[in-house]
């Protein structure tokens, strides 16, 4: 995220963090997630999944653990888990 | 590893639904299961012992709900859903019942139901997906098709006036009215909680897309129509009924319209039925 100051208490605040675990087979490709993921992490992979739709895959590890595609997901095929975050 | 996509953890709701069932029929694109699976968070969230819930759904593309569920469940006839739940209801008091079903079981074949378990105040949760057409029959005009709309049935578009479905709640005597999109899906796992810790006959109307029966007919795409989701409603808590009407270019009003107290059917019913029977009842909870 781009500031235009950075704000003092930057090396204070915990922001979390998820990964984003997805079920390829149960993907219908409706891209709902991808289209509303408020952090933009996820794109269509080039790949098929056994129905012939295209599954969605993480673009850049910068999910914040919100579960907004969790609850958006109409197949019960995409979730996040708190992940421990790596850098201060 | 970057992505992990063939991922051995079960997805959190997984305990509550019928995974042997699953995929459900629901097409790509269809918003059905995501109001489900909004409803299901609630149900989750409210750290309520699931056998203390039931649902019941009527028939069409959302009334494959209660078949996908995996709590005591009940897919009744078309249209009936609200009268087994006011059965329910009415056996069981301690359980929360939810109704869920879509808009043409709920209001157009059911909708004398809708107007009657209203009046009582019958202690249900009604969520209605509203998909704004007969989706599982092939696209036909609703009650609740928008005016000019197209649709099967209607090729020039829809020449009749649609269903304003919370007004009909209130009109009614509904003690809680609400509507949501099943983009607003926080806003609605929230109504839902809301709706399971009162008292009282709670409508939920859920605007969800039909990409296949009625998007393909008016060019839109489920994208298309989430986006009017997005940029054409207005969140207004405590707007008044009337001005409720689902009409894209001017706004649909979303929010909580009518929280109101009013003794329940029940309540009343097993107070001036049986009042000695008060005690057993608390016994029976407990």
């Amino acid at each position: 995220m781009k500031y235009w100051r950075v704000p003092l208490d930057t090396g204070e605040i915990q922001v979390t963090r998820g990964r984003v675990h997805i079920i390829e087979e149960r993907c219908k490709g409706c891209g709902y997630c991808i289209e509303y993921c408020p952090r933009e992490v996820l794109q269509f992979s080039r790949k098929f999944n056994k129905k012939g739709y295209h599954p969605p895959e993480v673009k850049e590890e910068e999910c914040l653990n919100c579960h907004y595609c969790e609850l958006l997901c109409p197949e019960f095929a995409i979730f996040s888990i708190a992940a421990e975050k790596a850098e201060s | 590893m970057k992505n992990s996509s063939t991922t051995a953890t079960p997805h959190p709701l997984e305990d509550l639904v019928r995974m042997d069932r699953i995929p459900h029929i629901w097409c790509s694109g269809c918003g059905t299961g995501s109001v489900f699976t909004s409803c299901l968070t609630a149900i989750k969230q409210s750290g309520i012992p699931y056998n203390q819930f039931a649902m019941v759904s009527g028939i069409g593309c959302s009334g494959r709900g209660a078949g996908y569920i995996n709590i005591d469940s009940f897919h009744t006839t078309h249209g009936r859903a609200i009268p087994f739940a006011t059965g329910i209801k009415m056996a069981r008091p301690d359980l929360k019942v939810i109704v869920f079903s879509g808009d043409g079981d709920l209001c157009a074949i059911g909708g004398n139901h809708l107007i009657h378990a209203a009046r009582r105040n019958m202690d249900i949760i009604v969520i209605c997906v509203n998909n704004l057409t007969y989706g599982m029959t092939g696209g036909q005009v609703a009650a609740t098709t928008p005016f000019k709309a197209k649709s099967s049935t209607t090729t020039l578009g829809n020449p009749d006036t649609p269903f304003n479905l919370p007004l009909l709640a209130y009109a009614a005597g509904a003690t809680y009215v609400a509507r949501w999109t099943m983009l607003h899906a926080r806003d609605l796992t929230d109504a839902v909680q809301t709706a399971i810790a009162r008292k009282g006959f709670s409508f939920i109307e859920v605007l969800s897309p039909c990409p296949v029966n009625f998007g393909r007919r008016n060019r839109e795409k489920s994208l298309d129509t989430l986006r009017k989701y997005h940029e054409n409603t207005i969140v207004k808590n405590g707007a008044h009924p009337s001005e409720l009407d689902v009409d894209f270019n001017k706004g649909v009003i979303l929010g909580t319209f009518v929280n109101v107290d009013r003794p329940t059917c029940d309540e009343v019913y097993r107070k001036m039925y049986w009042p000695a029977e008060e005690p057993k009842e608390q016994r029976k909870t407990g």
